[in-house]
């Protein structure tokens, strides 16, 4: 029998992180209260996978997989946090209400919109400048790599990297919660996650340089974002 | 890149006219299309009444000639189908396992033939045929 090869399980592992890793960082930000640890332990469970799944083979369920991965990981990460207490009782007190461990996140829930929502207002947020809200919103929303960013933006990998990091900085500096902004902050939100899917867009369209096939890619993540907004937009009442 | 999910049921080649699918199971397909909406992939779905309110059409004859469901020569008739915009095979193949199919249900998924996948005399004749003479 024919084993899949390393370079097939790499593009499964890749096409599940496409799908996964919105859902991932949405439940963990909301389930943990914090959207940089979310996003940092989200990445370590997609490290862990790359590892494990092209000699263990890929899960029964990868997003279940990813997510108990990524949850002990949070729980480690806070038991070791010295300043943590009141988090770390605050989690305990999360995680008994966090459904059984092989509990399947692609399980479709009414949580998931609303997750999703509070990711792009986070990722988009007008604290945060334009470059960054845009490779944070590249990485948690469409699930590409900062390589991937980077090559798209014909930029340095460590410039998206710093990016990313001074952006999630940002946020817990200025205790930006996940969550859905008041009503009268929407408007100004939401127009803030718009300048994102055109900002992303046009940096593939208007693309001067060459065949890289990573721009065409910036206009479908685009348009895939805008699409996101609007169904999510016609779920509100 | 655009894909087709290609829904298939086990015996809805003979099904009667009028075959509806179960409620339970339109549910849990609703709560998946939510998913593929709300990731942003989903351009259309639809589901396809069975072959037997339906008619085919061959050509052998060099006209058309019309035959009425259902069809006893065909046995994997289509059911439905997803239309799907995402970055890869892989990816078309991730979604359709997560679907929440029933045991004697087959997916195919198919690539879109975009443009830019034809070579150049076809690209030529499809701009030709775009232009009203």
């Amino acid at each position: 029998m024919a084993m899949p090869g390393t370079d097939d399980i790499r593009r499964r592992i890749e096409a599940v992180w496409r799908i996964e890793a919105p859902r991932l960082i949405g439940s963990l930000a909301r389930t943990l209260r914090d959207f940089g640890l979310a996003e940092e332990v989200a990445q370590d469970a997609l490290v862990a996978a790359l590892e494990t799944w092209p000699s263990k083979g890929v899960p029964e369920r990868p997003g279940a997989w990813l997510l108990t991965t990524a949850r002990r990981r949070a729980i480690d990460i806070l038991r070791h946090a010295t300043l943590a207490t009141r988090k770390h009782e605050l989690m305990e007190h999360e995680m008994s209400d966090w459904p059984q461990s092989d509990a399947d996140p692609t399980h479709s829930d009414n949580e998931f919109g609303d997750d999703l929502l509070r990711l792009i207002f986070i990722a988009c947020h007008p604290v945060l400048s334009t470059d960054a809200r845009v490779a944070l919103t590249l990485r948690v929303l469409g699930g590409l790599t900062t390589p991937e960013i980077a090559r798209a933006f014909l930029v340095p990998e460590a410039t998206v990297a710093q990016r990313i990091v001074r952006a999630k900085k940002m946020l817990a500096d200025k205790q930006v919660p996940f969550e859905l902004p008041p009503t009268a902050e929407l408007g100004p939100r939401l127009a803030s996650a718009l300048e994102v899917v055109y900002l992303i867009f046009n940096e593939g369209y208007a693309a001067t340089s060459g065949e890289d096939w990573m721009r065409p890619l910036l206009c479908a993540q685009a348009l895939r974002l805008g699409r996101t907004i609007v169904s999510l937009a016609a779920d509100e009442p | 890149m655009r894909f087709m999910m290609l829904m298939i049921p086990g015996g809805y080649d003979q099904a009667a006219p009028g075959t509806m699918p179960d409620p339970e199971a339109v549910r849990r397909m609703m709560a998946y299309n939510r998913d593929l909406e709300h990731a942003g992939v989903l351009l259309g779905c639809d589901g396809l009444h069975p072959p037997s309110m339906g008619a085919r059409i061959s050509f052998a004859e060099g006209k058309g000639r019309v035959v009425d469901g259902p069809f006893t020569e065909a046995r994997e008739v289509l059911g439905g189908y997803w239309m799907i915009d995402v970055g890869s095979l892989a990816e078309a193949i991730e979604w359709a396992r997560r679907c929440p199919a029933g045991a004697n249900e087959v997916i195919e998924v198919r690539q879109v033939q975009e443009l830019a996948d034809f070579p150049q005399e076809i690209q030529a004749a499809v701009a030709e045929g775009a232009t009203p003479s």
